[in-house]
């Protein structure tokens, strides 16, 4: 709760959460949201300019964009936002493990984490599709084949600086189990470098999506996908440069969005900017502790 | 009581695949009384602190058993409410999301029956390090050097157990400081009959404090003498060690 406070102070983060947020309830209800059908086709509006009916206009097959966009935030971002978490819990854990215990698991762990970090990301994407075929569920499968081995390395690095402090020591010292050592002093503590990593590779897993539709490969076609909308608009680039508007700025506002409200988490979750709140607070608490304090003394 | 015997210790030197092992500890085996101050000098990577993290059970001996009234000292359940620490590095000693007041309840909260009556517990302990109840909504990065170390000790004393191993605890704290703090120490030593196991290089801060020195060089003990026999020491190190203070 403290995090959220701090960051409403940030205005620029506050609107960023409020937007993701509020593209994330759009996404999850999108039949409510969204005023047509996503995949219903009037060839009488092709093209057709924005009008109070269809808000951002018709595309090439007459179908609402606007809809179509809303639809679109499903694969887009909710799917990922799947893919990402599944990858950055593998990634953490195994991190942790690493990172914590050291030893045998850190070697075996880190050298499995280098066989698949030593594929190209977009080949092995690229490979795994072609073995299981095209479509949305195979790239994101391909994504967490591919991501967990890079967090699992970060978040081990992060979490191998702070098993070295003398808190986790003191901690270890006094009996604290390591569950609780984890969980109390290094989660809260790799946060801020797990809010980071995993945020930049939400934008570029978002971009990725993207392109890989693009290509045709990601989503089949009568659905909805912003990098799907984007190859479809591509064909009339130069006629109706403004059928690209749509689902781009989407994507761009979608990803910044994300990497400015990792920036304000990171300051946020800075354990230096905290203060111990007000000084008139601090001051009631150590006057109504203290008859206390005598009481028990 | 806890009792150290024919302990060894080595560090790998290296990567994955060398085999090469650096010995820090070797054949070391003492015991410690309940109740007294035990001293451990020596150089820097003498392998004091190495020592200090097997008697905290952080880290495990290649070879020998560290014992406390008989148990494995490795064993979480061994350790609870009887030793606790002080580090070196105040800058890193207290988590920077702790307020002093979690910090200070953090060994409390291990101890069922200590739950009860904490709160007046914390400003007590404050007031026995020297430190008010403000302090209690600070968080680590607002306290000085010095203030993290009475945190830290206070910490350490908050479960009254029956050892603490103060690794360097003072060294990084100027000198009237260091006074104060020895001081301190001292004080909470005969209020709660705890012992210390006090590791430095300070030759004078462990004459103030000990009961008895152990010498440590290259990993092997030199010598343990109390310290009112400090002064005729037999080996030639630990002499030599006394000549450079005393000049
Ligand atoms: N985790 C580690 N891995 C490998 N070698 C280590 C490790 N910790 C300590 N050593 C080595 O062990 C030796 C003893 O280190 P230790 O920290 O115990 O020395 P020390 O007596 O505490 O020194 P100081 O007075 O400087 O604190 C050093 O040579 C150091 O390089
Ligand atoms: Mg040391």
């Amino acid at each position: 709760m403290k995090i959220v406070t701090r960051i409403g102070k940030d205005k620029l983060a506050a609107v960023c959460l409020l937007f993701i947020a509020a593209i994330l309830v759009t996404g999850v209800f999108a039949p409510l949201f969204a005023p047509h059908a996503p995949e219903e086709v009037h060839m009488e509006l092709r093209f057709a300019a924005s009008s109070w009916e269809y808000w951002l206009g018709n595309d090439h097959l007459g179908r609402c964009i606007l809809s179509r966009l809303i639809y679109g935030i499903r694969p887009s971002v909710l799917w990922v936002l799947v893919a990402l978490s599944i990858s950055v819990a593998i990634g953490t854990t195994l991190g942790f493990i690493a990172g914590y215990f050291r030893g045998k698991a850190d070697a075996i762990l880190m050298r499995v984490c280098d066989i698949m970090l030593s594929f190209p990301g977009y080949v092995m994407t690229l490979a795994v599709i072609g073995i299981l075929g095209a479509g949305l569920e195979n790239i994101l499968i391909a994504f967490v084949l591919m991501k967990w081995a890079w967090f699992a390395r970060i978040i081990r690095t992060s979490v191998m600086q702070y098993t070295d402090t003398e808190y986790v020591k003191f901690a270890k010292a006094i009996g604290v189990s390591n569950i609780n050592i984890m969980i109390k002093h290094i989660l809260p503590v790799s946060l801020p470098d797990i809010a980071v990593i995993s945020s930049s590779s939400f934008g570029s897993m978002i971009l990725q999506i993207s392109g890989f539709s693009f290509l045709g490969l990601g989503i089949q076609a009568p659905h909805a996908e912003w990098g799907m909308m984007l190859n479809e608009a591509r064909a009339v680039m130069f006629s109706r440069p403004e059928l690209m508007l749509a689902p781009g700025i989407a994507i761009i506002l979608v990803v910044s969005a994300i990497n400015f409200l990792s920036d304000a988490l990171q300051i946020a979750l800075d354990p230096k900017l905290m203060t111990s709140r007000h000084k008139w607070q601090g001051k009631a608490i150590a006057l109504a502790s203290k008859p206390h304090g005598k009481e028990v003394a | 009581m806890l009792s150290v015997k024919h302990v060894n210790k080595s560090y790998k030197k290296g990567g994955l695949f060398t085999r090469e092992r650096q010995q820090v500890l070797s054949n070391i085996s003492f015991d410690w009384q309940q109740g007294e101050c035990l001293g451990i000098i020596g150089e820097s990577g003498s392998g004091k602190s190495t020592l200090g993290q097997l008697l905290l059970g952080i880290n495990e001996p290649d070879q020998g058993r560290i014992l406390w009234d008989g148990k494995r000292v490795k064993d979480r359940k061994t350790r609870l409410g009887n030793i606790s620490a002080v580090f070196q590095d105040y800058t890193s000693s207290i988590n920077p999301f702790y307020t002093v007041e979690q910090a200070l309840m953090e060994p409390l909260m291990l101890h069922k029956k200590m739950r009860q009556a904490h709160q007046g517990n914390i400003d007590q302990l404050l007031h026995q390090v020297g430190l008010d109840s403000s302090y209690r909504q600070k968080y680590a990065h607002e306290l000085s050097g010095g203030e993290a170390q009475r945190v830290c000790i206070a910490r350490a004393v908050s479960t009254e157990p029956r050892c603490i191993v103060l690794d360097e605890a003072i060294s990084s704290l100027d000198g009237s400081v260091q006074i104060q703090i020895l001081e301190l120490l001292k004080n909470l030593k005969t209020m709660y009959s705890m012992g210390y196991i006090f590791i430095t290089h300070d030759i004078r801060a462990a004459a103030y404090i000990c009961d008895r020195v152990m010498i440590l060089r290259n990993g092997h003990i030199v010598e343990i003498v109390n310290v009112e026999q400090l002064k005729d020491v037999q080996s030639p190190y630990a002499r030599h060690l006394l000549q450079m203070v005393i000049t």
